[in-house]
Formats: structure tokens, sequence, C-alpha cells
């Protein structure tokens, strides 16, 4: 997918005047926030499970070729393939290939922001298969030829209205005067419409939450039951994933399943939780007869080892973004490329490039809600300070913020200076600001006074006051 | 060098070392086999009337209906009352699962019962819970040649047949049960209310593209 990271501004500049978008994003703090927060705190061990999954994840990650090998191993013996692929072309080639081995035209999709990350659906077109989004948001967003906006809710988007406009568009063989006014209507046209294109894909392609060392096996978790028809009906399984989503055992998943829904959608658990393991057996009455597993590594093997390896504990459980004020400002397409939010600001410097994603890093007030509620307790400020500095030392961001910081660098590393210049400037302003108490525009500091005042400082600076208060603790003892 | 070996030997480099072995393999190994338990929550820790309420509590929270029968004998009649309450006519597929098979079904003459996978023109399917976990009201079902994977998804209404001696607190629980069983079957099926969305305006509705009614029969056998 190319990005349009660079245009992160003028991005989010439009995104902030997009009314239809500013209330869609509304409800988020309502939903998604309020239910995850309800969720756990009815789970008294939730904040102990996520140190244990941050455990979990630091063991895996620590050896990850040792249980990349089991799993493929028992995949092998449960009768299904693993295929490697080092880049995001191996794998578009790789699926290409198992597409081809059957003649498939049409291909069903569970959702999976893996096949985002490497562009499989324009790629399979090109080459005469359709694929065939199946989640409703994606199904949405496919017809409407736009990309996901947040990792599981892809058409957070979008109104209802405009969905009814897509489905009048898209669906031109129903009656153009059928109403869809109701969600209702919206969700029984998409589910029939799907439900002949479930049976007549050759091909299924599904992510995986997780991958399963000790049993071989790929679990997908969702909601609506489309994943599970996606790699139940056609001929062939193929299931996508990134190296870093093995775990070792089925109880290793289960301590990351009691997390993943809560910290998603508040949910105690999703609706459908299900592991695949190899092909059909050949008892079996249905079940697909080839199984493959599609092992992504894009980078990743390359951010072990170095601060960034912190970042592949990440479930994928939208929770940063859900919680974040920028996010919640501007939706996820502003971000310009496949992952939005938070994490988003942190993996796409790292797989597109720091100058290309540098905007992203910057596009937080490190408020730090993303961490709080983060289940894998990614530390996402950090991460994307780490991008500050990558961005600062190789000389990508203007001349202008540099020099500030150069400038602030040259007083903070002068004590005795600093204090005099701080003291200087809050007299100064104290004695300018103290009719009004207010600043309405400051010469340098329009980017904050062109949104709000800024208050004029009264008496004296922190570290003044500080030492003037030390000094009278002292004297009462 | 192929793929496969490219990538493990970037990650060994990044990770600074060569291919585990000596005692960092055997302990890996260890725990692979071992499986340990991470931290079960202790919602579940009751007796077994209590885990049994709490599974049925749960599985209501989250829109699946439970029905209670005192005897495998009473299942054909609450399968019937389902339908006719809802208007569902009489025609159930069901899985050809020894558990199903062994319900005398004629004490509710009615019922039109077909057995095997779903095409997808199938209004009701019948199938045999392999266990119930009380933590989250959720079933766990699998696939076999009694119990086809399609009938749990394609149909608008699933009816699931469960004994209370299946219910176990935790998701673990059921793992043990699955490994003393022997080997994995290729689709293990966890089951919590039935089929739902929120991706229209955040707006959570039922029977998205799985059933749209989830139907619990639970036999007390205890």
């Amino acid at each position: 997918m190319k990005s349009t990271s660079p245009r992160f501004k003028e991005n989010a500049r439009a995104a902030l005047a997009n009314e239809t978008l500013q209330s869609a994003l509304d409800k988020m703090e309502s939903g998604f926030v309020v239910n995850r927060a309800a969720a756990a705190a009815r789970l008294p061990e939730f904040e102990a499970l996520r140190d244990q999954g941050r455990e979990i994840k630091n063991h895996t990650l620590a050896h990850l070729d040792f249980y990349l090998e089991a799993f493929e191993t028992k995949v092998r013996e449960a009768g299904g393939t693993v295929h490697w692929a080092a880049t995001a072309e191996d794998a578009r080639r790789i699926i290409l290939d198992i597409c081809r081995s059957v003649d498939a035209r049409t291909a069903t999709k569970g959702k999976s922001m893996i096949t985002e990350e490497i562009g499989l659906n324009a790629y399979l077109e090109a080459n005469d298969i359709q694929p065939v989004e199946t989640d409703l948001g994606e199904y949405i967003i496919q017809l409407r030829n736009e990309t996901p906006s947040h990792i599981i809710a892809p058409a957070i988007h979008v109104r209802k209205n405009e969905v009814a406009e897509t489905f009048h568009k898209a669906h031109d063989h129903l009656d153009p005067d059928r109403s869809l006014e109701e969600p209702r209507a919206l969700l029984d046209e998409a589910r029939a419409e799907l439900r002949q294109k479930y049976i007549d894909a050759d091909v299924g392609i599904t992510g995986a939450n997780f991958l399963i060392a000790e049993t071989g096996s790929s679990v997908i978790v969702t909601n609506e039951g489309n994943g599970d028809l996606t790699q139940t009906l056609p001929k062939i399984h193929i299931a996508v994933a990134s190296l870093e989503k093995v775990v070792p055992t089925f109880e290793d998943a289960t301590v990351l399943l009691r997390l993943l829904a809560r910290s998603a959608t508040g949910q105690e658990f999703s609706s459908y939780t299900t592991f695949s393991t190899g092909p059909r057996r050949p008892e079996d009455p249905d079940g697909p007869e080839q199984y493959h597993v599609v092992l992504l590594d894009n980078g990743r093997s390359g951010m072990l080892g170095t601060a960034l390896q912190e970042a592949l504990r990440c479930i994928r459980c939208g929770a940063c973004m859900n919680h974040c004020p920028v996010y919640g400002s501007i939706g996820g397409h502003a971000y310009g490329w496949v992952y939005p939010g938070p994490i988003g600001s942190v993996l796409t410097p790292t797989f597109i490039g720091v100058e290309e994603g540098r905007h992203l890093p910057n596009a937080s007030t490190f408020c730090g809600r993303c961490e709080s509620v983060c289940p894998m307790r990614i530390p996402l400020p950090k991460l994307m300070r780490h991008f500050r500095e990558q961005a600062f030392e190789q000389k990508l961001s203007p001349a202008t913020e540099r020099m500030g910081l150069g400038l602030w660098a040259f007083f903070a590393r002068r004590p005795a200076l600093y204090r005099w210049a701080t003291g200087l400037a809050i007299g100064l302003l104290g004695a300018f600001g103290r009719r009004r108490g207010r600043f309405r525009s400051l010469p340098f500091a329009h980017g904050w006074t062109q949104y709000r005042d800024l208050p004029a400082p009264r008496g004296k600076s922190f570290q003044q006051q500080w030492t003037a208060r030390r000094g009278r603790r002292e004297r009462e003892r | 060098m192929s793929g496969r070996d490219a990538i493990l030997s970037r990650v060994r480099t990044s990770l600074g070392r060569h291919a585990l072995d000596g005692d960092r393999r055997a302990e890996a190994q260890a725990r692979l086999d071992g499986h340990p338990r991470g931290i079960v929550p202790a919602r579940a820790d009751r007796d077994r009337p209590g885990q049994i309420d709490l599974f049925v509590e749960m599985a209501e929270g989250v829109a699946a209906t439970v029905d209670r029968v005192a005897s495998p004998d009473d299942v054909p009649g609450a399968v019937g009352d389902f339908l006719a309450q809802r208007n569902l006519g009489t025609d159930i597929r069901m899985a050809p699962d020894e558990r199903l098979n062994d319900i005398d079904w004629s004490r509710r003459p009615i019922l039109s019962i077909t057995k095997g996978a779903s095409q997808g023109d199938d209004e009701v399917s019948v199938t045999a819970a392999y266990a119930g976990i009380a933590e989250t009201g959720t079933l766990l079902l699998h696939s076999g040649p009694a119990s086809p994977t399609t009938l749990n998804f394609l149909p608008d209404n699933h009816i699931v047949v469960l004994r209370a001696s299946q219910i176990v607190g935790a998701y673990e629980d059921a793992w043990d049960r699955l490994r003393a069983a022997g080997a994995l079957p290729r689709t293990v099926n966890m089951i919590t209310g039935p089929s739902r969305t929120g991706d229209i305006e955040q707006t959570i509705m039922l029977g998205a593209h799985g059933p749209r009614r989830l139907h619990i029969v639970l036999v007390e056998d205890e």
C-alpha cells in the first residue's frame, strides 16, 4: 500500500474539517472506552493478566526461531504447509500461486490487517482473481474503494446513510426503491449478498490472531462468523500471519485471549474463537482440503534485539487508538498507511522508513493513555520518542524545529543561565500580561495562540518557587 | 538460501545468538510439552451447581437463550417449543452425533430431521457440544465425522445440546479434556453467544454472518 504519511499534516487538517468523519468519531468514547473500562473492572485478575501476557510475548520473542520451527513441524504433521515470506512481495506471490493451483476465480477473505500490509487485494485483482471481503466493515470499504481506518472497526469512519448509498450503487440488481434506512436492513442485505459468495469461493483467506507452536494451529477471533465461513467452505484455507503471532501453547494463547476482547470491544469474549489445525480429516464431512500458513517477516526480524522489539508484543486489539485523543480527532486515514493510532505511529516509520513516516511519532501529546490501556504494556510514547530522536539526528525535521531544540539545549545545559533566562522571561511576561491575565498572540508562538490564549505567568518561576518553599520547609523543621 | 532459512537466520542474528541448543533448547521444549497454566481467574472457582449457574448467567449475558431440562427425554420437547415459539417451522438439520442419536426424537413426532453437514439452506441446526465453559458462558464444539462445522455457522438458528456434566470452570479445563481425547480435530470452535457486528456506527446487531439465534438446551444430568 502506498503511504500518504508524508502528507500527515494536510491529512489531519482535512480530517478535522470533515463533519461526517467528526460525527462518526464522536461515538468512540462512549462505546469502546467505557466498555473496556467496565470489562477490565469485572475481572479482578485483569492487571495481573497484562503482566503475564507481556511475559509470554517477551519469552516467545526471545525464542522466536525455536517456536516458529516447532509450529512448522506441527502444521506439517497435521497435513498442512507453511510458507515463509521474507517480504510482502514474496507473500503475495505465494498466495497467488496457491490460488492458481486450483484455477481460483474468487477468494473470500476474513478480516486481516496483514493482507492490507502486503496489498493483497489489488495484487489478486491485477491477476484476475476477485477478492471478496466478508467482514461487514471490510465489505463496506471494499465497495467504497477505501482502506480500513481502524484495525478492528475498519468502517468506523462511515455513516449509515453513506453505507446505504454504497449498497444502492453496488447492489444494482436489487429493487432501487428498497429502504436502507435502518442498520438492520443494511446488515441483512450484506448477509444475503455474501452468502453465495462464501459457497462459490475457491479459496478462503484469513489472518490469524495467534499461531500455536504446540499444535500448529492458527487462531482467529471474530464476532460475525464470517471468518469461520471463509476458512470452512472453500477447498483451500490460507492463513496469513506475521512471525510474532506465534505463542507456545494453548494455555499461553488463553492468557492473551482473556485480554484481547476485553481490551478491544469490552466484551468478555468474542462470539467466535476458532482454532484451525491442518486440513479436514479424511472422515470429516466438511472443511477445506488444503491448509496453508503464510508466515510473513517483512522487516520484523530486524526489530528483534532493538528498542522496537517491544512493539512486536502487539495483539492488534485497537485499545491504543480507541483511547488516543489524536486518533479520536482525526480518525485513521490521516495517518496515511496501514496501521493508524499510536501503534501505527510506531509501526509506520519502522516499516516504511523514518523519512516517510516521521510526522506520525509527532502526532502525540504523550499523554500516555495508550500505554496505560495497552494489554501488552507496550511503551508506546517511549517508542514514538525513539523515532523523534531519529528524525532529529537524521536532520529530517525542519530547520526551525531543530534550531529551537538546539537553543533550548544550550540553555538547559547551563543551569545558572537557564534559571536567569526563565526568571527574566516570566517576569517580563507577567509584567506585560498583568492587565488582561492572558495573551491572545505572542511573537514566535502563533501555533499556540492561534487556537487558545496563553495565560500570563503570575509570580515566580517553578524553580524560584521550589527554592523558596524548600527554604521555608527547612525553617519550619 | 530459501525464505525459511533467511528468515530464521535473520531472527537469530537480531537476537545475537545461534539456534537454541543444550539447556536453553531443553527448557523451551519442556515449556512446550508441559504447557503450564497462566493466571486462571477465580470467577469460576465455585461448587458444581455454582459453575453451572455461572455458565447460564454468562451465556444469557451475551444474548444466548438457555433452556434447562431434567433429562435427555425432554430435549425433543425443548427443541420443538423453541421452533414453535419463533415460528421456525419443523425442519432441523442435525449433527450425526451419537449423543443426539440416542435421544428419542419420536417424542416430538412433528420434527422433521435430516442429518449431515449444511449446504447453506437450513433454517435450524441441532448439534451436540463438547464442553461448556462457565467463565464466559462459552460453548466448545469441534469438527469430526459426527459434528460438521458448517452446522455451527450456516443456519440462522443454532441449537446446541449441552449436558451439565460437560460444563467446566475455565478454558484450561476444556484444553485438558481435549488433550486427553487424543489428536486435535481440524476445527475447534469456541462459541459465545450468537453472531454479531458493530460495524455500522458501532451499533451492536445480532446475526451478522453466522446464526441470529443461539439456543442452548442444558440437560441437568448431575
